[in-house]
């Protein structure tokens, strides 16, 4: 089913090429007054082409702003962040991203076709590449049916999956994913979670995403960095050697637990919770919620 | 259970015409309990109270208005007082129509430079409040000096009530989108004119027509006032002037022209609540009320 058509990166994919380089960099904000916070500090990270790689910390480690340095959504204080051998402006300015939030961000006068079609009309490209490439979108997350819908007449796990379409639309070197499921309930989570997965092998678009949760990171990704607050730095980068394709039964590998439990107390590690509220499950973190 | 729709505006429908017949019900009752006497050729009734205001002269007859519509508008024209009222709206509205759109694009544009600029903004939206403080009364000789005793002159007055409501709720309007919104933009590398008319124009249309169904009133109400000093004899404000200076031996024609100003705006009120239920369908918002 794999469509040569929406291979995202469409260059040839023999060596290992680096997609995100992250060096040195130090994230400061002005919090107003004399007062500066911290929110990232001595971060370096490689990503390599085809990864999928998770970035998960308590709330306030910097995994979303980590993400954002990588988008170009916001600036590092110092060091330098990398895209495909360019600085993060220029791959910007390139758009070589998708970007998808914990929120669709549909625009609700569009309909779903529409909304891929936003992107692909930024690109300036021609009508029949245009069209050519909504269906191929639609197909790939499968709401082919669902073109002439608007946002309102779909659940919150297909609307995700619009944004998801639309981030792709643009065939992007790299997919930037901050919490994507966390507005959803459990179940949908994880159906949708087998979803990115069919679509990052089909696609063999880098993906770079933020998560609260653990069983979601060690189910999804190549790799985890597990990062820590005050300030947010990478405390660890547990490799995630399960084979593909996963499915249900991945989850009741005990080579899974055991990652699980890797990750879980590289986090515990890390400080990254109440010292006296400790955690019993991956669920509690699940149910932490917050902005990271 | 819930109501469906169709029983909901049929209760609307049902109240609005409720009261209509409620206000005309209080406004004969009390020239029945204290107006002038009542008289037909057979019979007369004479109220026992006496209030100032339920005379013939200050509240005329219901049936004396709605008659007064079916009678000539001057002794021996051909053209009935309706049919007057009818184009004399009708013109009117051509101004204030005119200006309304006139305006609305002065407000989109004026609100469009605003949101990009704080620095203009805080500098001149002072200027626009200041606009709105000045009496029409006070201004539209002003500008029916500076233009001449024209259609233009009534024109500007309808579109210096328009712009104002228009400018306020298009700041609004257009810094409305989620901040990830514009996020999402920024990481397609949107231009800020694709920003504007992808984003912010479709995202304020909200705030827009809600502006819009203040200014298509004010902009009658301005060409109305705008038509006197204007010196346009073709509209529903010298008709007022006229029927006003004609009181006393008939005010149930001014009573009448009044009735047809409110028409005129209720239709076009409700002319941009359609273009809002059309312009809003598949958003899955309730476009409801006023």
């Amino acid at each position: 089913m794999a469509d040569p058509n929406i291979d995202p990166v469409g260059r040839p994919a023999a060596e290992p090429a680096s997609v995100v380089r992250i060096r040195g960099v130090d994230k400061r904000f002005d919090a107003g007054g004399q007062r500066v916070t911290t929110a990232l500090s001595g971060i370096d990270l490689e990503i390599w082409r085809g990864e999928f790689v998770s970035l998960i910390g308590p709330s306030g480690c910097g995994k979303s702003t980590l993400l954002r340095l990588i988008g170009d959504l916001t600036a590092p204080t110092e060091g330098s962040v990398e895209v495909n051998g360019k600085p993060a402006h220029a791959a910007r300015l390139g758009r070589e991203y998708g970007m998808v939030f914990q929120a669709p961000v549909l625009f609700d006068w569009r309909t779903v076709e529409d909304n891929v079609r936003l992107p692909l009309e930024l690109l300036g490209l021609d009508r029949s590449e245009r069209d050519r490439r909504i269906a191929a979108m639609l197909e790939l997350v499968e709401l082919s049916d669902f073109a002439r819908h608007h946002p309102y007449q779909l659940s919150g796990g297909m609307q995700q999956r619009v944004a998801i379409a639309r981030a792709l639309a643009l065939q992007p070197a790299i997919l930037l994913m901050d919490e994507p499921f966390g507005a959803l309930d459990e179940m949908t989570r994880e159906r949708m979670n087998s979803e990115v997965l069919r679509i990052w092998q089909q696609t063999g678009t880098t993906i770079v995403f933020v998560t609260h949760s653990i069983p979601e990171a060690v189910f999804l990704s190549t790799r985890v960095v597990v990062m820590s607050a005050r300030p947010g730095r990478i405390t660890r980068v547990v490799d995630v050697p399960l084979g593909n394709p996963r499915n249900d039964l991945t989850r009741e590998d005990p080579r899974y637990f055991q990652l699980v439990t890797e990750v879980r107390e590289a986090l515990r590690a890390g400080g990254g919770f109440d010292t006296d509220a400790p955690m019993a499950s991956a669920d509690r973190l699940n149910a932490e919620g917050g902005i990271g | 259970m819930p109501r469906s729709p169709e029983r909901g505006s049929l209760a609307r429908i049902g109240i609005f015409v409720g009261f209509f017949v409620f206000l005309l019900l209080v406004w004969e009752g009390l020239k029945f309990i204290g107006g002038d006497p009542w008289r037909t050729d057979t019979w007369t009734w004479e109220p026992p109270l006496e209030i100032w205001f339920a005379s013939d002269l200050l509240l005329p007859h219901v049936w004396d208005i709605f008659g007064a519509l079916a009678n000539p508008v001057q002794r021996g024209a051909d053209e009935s007082l309706a049919q007057f009222l009818l184009g004399a709206a009708l013109y009117t509205w051509r101004e204030a129509a005119i200006g309304f759109v006139v305006g609305a694009i002065i407000g989109i544009a004026l609100a469009a430079v605003f949101v990009h600029s704080r620095l203009l903004e805080r500098a001149f939206v002072p200027y626009v409040i200041a606009s709105q403080t000045i009496p029409i009364v006070a201004l539209a000789p002003m500008i029916v000096f500076a233009f001449g005793q024209d259609v233009i002159s009534v024109v500007i007055i309808a579109t210096y009530l328009t712009f104002f409501p228009v400018t306020i709720a298009m700041i609004r309007g257009l810094r409305s989108p989620d901040p990830r919104a514009l996020e999402l933009m920024r990481s397609y590398a949107a231009s800020r004119w694709s920003v504007l008319w992808k984003l912010r124009m479709p995202a304020s249309l909200p705030y827009l027509f809600t502006a819009l169904k203040i200014s298509a009133t004010a902009s009658i109400v301005g060409a109305i006032v705008g038509e006197g000093p204007g010196g346009i004899p073709d509209g529903l404000g010298r008709a007022i002037i006229n029927f006003n200076s004609q009181y006393i031996s008939g005010p149930e024609k001014l009573w009448a022209a009044i009735v047809a100003c409110a028409i005129l705006g209720i239709a076009f009120f409700s002319l941009i609540r359609v273009a809002e239920i059309v312009a809003l369908r598949g958003r899955g918002m309730r476009t409801e009320a006023a």
